[in-house]
């Protein structure tokens, strides 16, 4: 077992884990929070997506031990103070879901995507989420989201 | 007066684009899905697998896998409470396999462990003494008389014979091909998931994510040697289904262990485990010839469909009886004979999934179209439209089109969506993550060559064959602290497909009250039937809409017995939490319900017929009609290909939710491109090889292009608010648009899909057949399991609630 300290969605845990334990699993098992998905175990499909340092990261190539002294946020650390995050707002008011299952990595990679390029094209979306896959919508309406989504924060900021 | 009408309407009901009511918790990740289940002291299941496509098991040695750390329980056949086997439509499928596997993958023994990683090295230390025995794994081998038995009484599974006209009739012209489809996963992002927990009068409680929990239900209860009502199945978030989930993976395994241990047993396939544990889309071979005069009218067509079920029944009787009765797509045909045929073989085991038989018959179907349209010389849209299928025509099967068909319609829509623009061809001219194999930094834009291809195709809505899916639904009315409110209960899987949304919609518009909730989906209610077939619309909104309308009446009796009317003629309405009186309030809905008003009804379709003898009958419910076009770029040198738009028509009776139809279309465009361009399981002497996501691939964002849609809205009579079902048409079509969009690319005959680089480049020649098989020799136009006394699964179990209730 090793020792590591991990800040989650702005709250330190110090943990003991197997050093073979995936980030993912960490997450899941050992801290509870089960909104990050596992659609594939091969890294194919960016369900597990979280922020490490801000930046998106397939959490099952992660094991838990590489976010030893770093911080942590999953699709549960996205509301503040009850307000939702914009792309939540936007995958719901645009059907940018369908079962779900993709939803939180899809938001991860994308809020990642948009902190790098707040006004992107559509085709600028579809290449920063081509490692995440939905089975059910055809893409479409997450496009969608996105982009709306993005034209709400930089509003926000103007 | 005018101005105390109340213009006021009712918002959130039926024909808005309401967003979903789980949208939010989904995209909070606070939904939780049937792999985030949670028991104090749980333990975990492993399930041990066959690695033989087919052997007799001499022995199965435990007692190592027993004294392994953190196990439980081992269980092996022996150890099935009840009935060992259970099945969809026929109870063939080993809950544990005893005496002989028959597949690669099939479950042998299960664990329950304190850890998953205990489960599973204890199941390694199971010792299974297997002797191997000869396979089938080819179709059509499985029909020669020396073949491998899968099955004692033989190899086939079912044989459709439909007669229609006069089968000999000759015509002008005559195009023939040959056609095949792979296996396709329906790979739901969310792998199968549960988690049985023992309850205190020894039956269980299980969750899990599955399309039809009262099919789980009396699937597991028999093998648990329990009554029915101790066997009480709760929905747990679904990611995605698509048939997957229509089969038992995990239900009894689960159940098994924790009734054993006594204790939580939760059971979460990985990727891996998932393609072994669901059953798959059926390959098929198909043989057509069709027949038309000079000026394009189909005369004659002969199909002859053989479909690969694997080693176990599921759902293939009925996608066999689906395949062959849609073999002659949505044209008029006066004549034609089709043979369907579903075999057993010793391949994993297919079933249900999106498109149900319909998407194997499409592709040929529409390949000979095209093949017709080219020999005759007339453009392949004109031909469609001059042998279009319209209301009143009659199908192969005697059935005749009584409700809306509007064909001509969705293939004209569809073909006036604008292409579109040509785009620069030539190295350099345009961002390289635009050409095929742009992404991957392999294509560079030389010599690429556009195609357009179309295709036209349609499916049922809900059971056929005289099959009673029924739903039922329970809907309370009552006044809440914050206005009237209403609370629904349904049976219904939510899988991803809306149907919690349409739900809601309907019981806003029928009771004229925003604040609906809706209680969890269990067996605590009675049957929604299958969230498959396209039916969940249809039939849980035909119950919610009926439940309401009683719920409506009884609340009208109440308002007629308490108010003095000032028109004792006028109607009664609800709209927007107000009693109207020929279209003046009466007052707000609560003041009438100082007692809640409770109603639960069912509603069933119409009934429909077996196929008889010679495949006639009015065997489906109501049907729907769908047309896309699909514009393609291929590199000709490296055999890749961009799909740069797709182009979609569809028939939807009425659009109860305009966006989310148009989800549906979209998400199912992308499964049928899967299918067309890189979805197949290689299945090489029974096993899957590519059992993974990294090779096993389904299109990502760069792969599908836009979807343009079109809803075409002609109510369908006779169907709650005339809504037809939605989910399966454009996977049906887009596979056959975007094979035709590369065959008018390329010029080559692309006979199987999915197409592979190598068909497209010339280096891999098209599959050719020596000839259909032989029709096999069995007893009648059913299953024929059932000629055989095989005990029936839910079809004899359902019959018997029936006659109970
Ligand atoms: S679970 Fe991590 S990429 Fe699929
Ligand atoms: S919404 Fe189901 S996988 Fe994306």
């Amino acid at each position: 077992m090793t020792r590591i300290e991990v800040t989650v969605n702005g709250v330190r845990r110090d943990a003991e884990v197997e050093p073979r334990q995936l980030l993912v699993y960490f997450l899941r098992e050992t801290v509870g929070l089960t909104g990050t998905n596992v659609g594939c175990d091969t890294s194919s499909c960016g369900a597990c997506t979280v922020l490490l340092d801000g930046e998106s990261v397939k959490s099952c190539t992660l094991l838990a031990v590489q976010s030893d002294g770093r911080e942590v946020t999953t699709i549960e650390g996205m509301a503040s103070d009850g307000e939702f995050h914009p792309l939540q707002e936007a995958f719901h008011r645009n059907h940018g879901l369908q079962c779900g299952y993709c939803t939180p990595g899809m938001i991860m990679a994308a809020a990642s995507f948009l902190h790098e390029n707040p006004t992107p094209t559509e085709e600028q979306v579809r290449e920063a989420l081509e490692g995440n896959l939905c089975r059910c919508t055809g893409y479409q309406n997450i496009v969608k989201s996105i982009l709306d989504a993005a034209g709400q924060m930089s509003g926000v900021k103007a | 007066m005018g101005d105390t009408r109340v213009r006021e309407r009712t918002r959130g009901g039926i024909g808005e684009d309401v967003a979903r009511i789980d949208g939010l918790p989904k995209s909070k990740g606070a939904f939780a899905y049937a792999s985030d289940l949670w028991a104090d002291g749980m333990l975990w299941g492993h399930t041990l697998r066959s690695p033989h496509p087919h052997a007799r098991i001499r022995s199965i040695e435990i007692s190592a896998a027993v004294a392994s750390p953190g196990v439980h329980a081992v269980l092996t056949a022996e150890d099935v409470p009840g009935k060992k086997t259970y099945g969809l439509e026929f109870a063939d499928q080993p809950v544990l396999a005893w005496d002989r596997v028959r597949y690669v993958g099939e479950p042998v023994a299960i664990v329950a462990a304190e850890h998953p990683e205990l489960a599973r090295r204890a199941a390694a230390r199971i010792v299974v003494d297997y002797e191997v025995l000869p396979a089938v794994t080819d179709m059509k081998e499985a029909l020669e008389p020396d073949a491998p038995k899968v099955m004692e009484f033989g190899n086939v599974l079912r044989h459709v014979r439909i007669v229609h006209g006069d089968p000999d009739a000759d015509a002008d012209v005559w195009v023939e091909g040959y056609y095949e489809t792979g296996m396709q996963d329906q790979a739901p992002l969310g792998p199968e998931a549960g988690l049985a927990v023992p309850a205190e009068d020894g039956g269980i409680d299980v969750y899990v994510a599955t399309q039809w929990l009262h099919v789980d239900r009396q699937q597991m209860a028999p093998c648990l040697g329990l009554p029915m009502e101790k066997v009480r199945v709760y929905l747990a978030g679904v990611g995605g289904a698509f048939g997957a989930r229509e089969d038992v993976s995990m239900q009894i395994h689960a159940s098994m262990l924790a009734l054993h241990t006594g204790k939580p047993v939760k059971m979460s396939y990985g990727r891996a485990e998932s393609f072994l544990g669901h059953v798959h889309r059926h390959p098929s071979r198909i043989w057509m010839r069709h027949g038309a005069t000079r000026d394009g009218r189909l005369v004659n067509i002969r199909a002859r469909l053989l479909l690969d079920g694997g080693a176990y029944a599921s759902s293939s009787t009925a996608v066999t009886g689906n395949a062959s009765t849609f073999a002659c797509g949505p044209y008029e045909v006066p004549n034609a004979l089709i043979e369907g045929t579903g075999v057993y073989t010793n391949n994993p085991p297919c079933g249900a999934m999106r498109g149900f038989g319909a998407v194997q018959a499409c592709f040929a179907y529409e390949a000979q179209m095209d093949k017709l349209a080219a020999v005759l010389g007339i453009d392949p849209i004109e031909l469609r439209l001059k042998n279009a299928l319209s209301t009143g025509s009659v199908f192969p099967t005697g059935q005749v089109i009584d409700g809306t068909a509007p064909v001509r319609e969705v293939i004209e829509r569809c073909a006036a969506i604008p292409l579109p623009p040509e785009e620069p061809t030539g190295p350099a001219t345009r961002d390289p993550i635009t050409v095929p194999g742009g992404a991957q930094n392999v294509g560079h834009g030389e010599g690429l060559k556009r195609g357009v291809g179309f295709a036209a195709g349609y499916k049922n809505t809900a059971f056929s064959e005289g099959f009673d899916d029924s739903s039922e639904a329970w809907v309370r009315l009552s006044a809440g602290p914050a206005g009237p409110l209403v609370e629904i209960r349904s049976a219904a899987a939510e899988v991803g497909q809306g149907v919690y949304t349409i739900l809601t919609q309907i019981a806003r518009s029928e009771l004229g009250v925003e604040r609906v909730i809706l209680d969890p989906s269990d067996t605590n209610i009675g049957s929604a039937g299958s969230s498959s077939a396209s039916r969940q619309t249809m039939m849980s909104g035909g119950a919610v809409q009926l439940a309401c309308g009683a719920v409506r009446e009884a609340l009208f009796e109440r308002v007629r017995a308490r108010e003095a009317s000032s028109d004792p003629a006028g109607e009664l309405r609800l709209e927007a939490g107000q009693v109207l009186e020929s279209e003046l309030p009466l007052g707000p809905i609560e003041r009438f319900l100082d007692e809640p008003i409770e109603e639960t009804r069912v509603f069933h379709h119409r009934p429909t017929e077996p196929i008889d003898e010679r495949g006639q009958g009015a065997i489906h419910v109501s049907f729907a009609f769908a047309a896309e076009r699909a514009v393609v770029e291929v590199d000709e040198d490296l055999g890749l290909v961009r799909v740069i738009q797709i182009a979609a028509a569809q028939d939807v009776g009425s659009a109860l939710n305009p966006r989310s139809v148009e989800g549906q279309i979209e998400g199912g465009t992308a499964q049928g491109l899967g299918l067309a361009l890189m979805e197949e399981l290689q299945v090489v002497d029974g096993r899957i090889r590519n059992a993974s996501f990294t090779d096993y691939l389904i299109p990502t964002i760069l792969d599908m292009p836009p979807v343009v849609s079109v809803l075409v809205e002609e109510p369908e009579p006779g169907v709650p608010y005339g809504a037809k079902g939605v989910g399966e048409l454009s996977t049906i079509v887009a596979g056959a648009a975007v094979a035709a969009a590369l065959r008018n690319a390329t010029g080559r005959e692309l006979n199987r899909i999915p197409v592979k680089p190598d068909d497209l480049v010339g280096l891999a020649e098209p599959p050719t057949s020596s000839g259909p098989p032989a029709a096999p020799d069995v007893p009648g136009p059913r299953s024929v399991p059932e000629y055989f006394g095989l005990g029936a699964g839910q079809m004899e179990i359902l019959a018997n609630d029936a006659d109970d209730a």
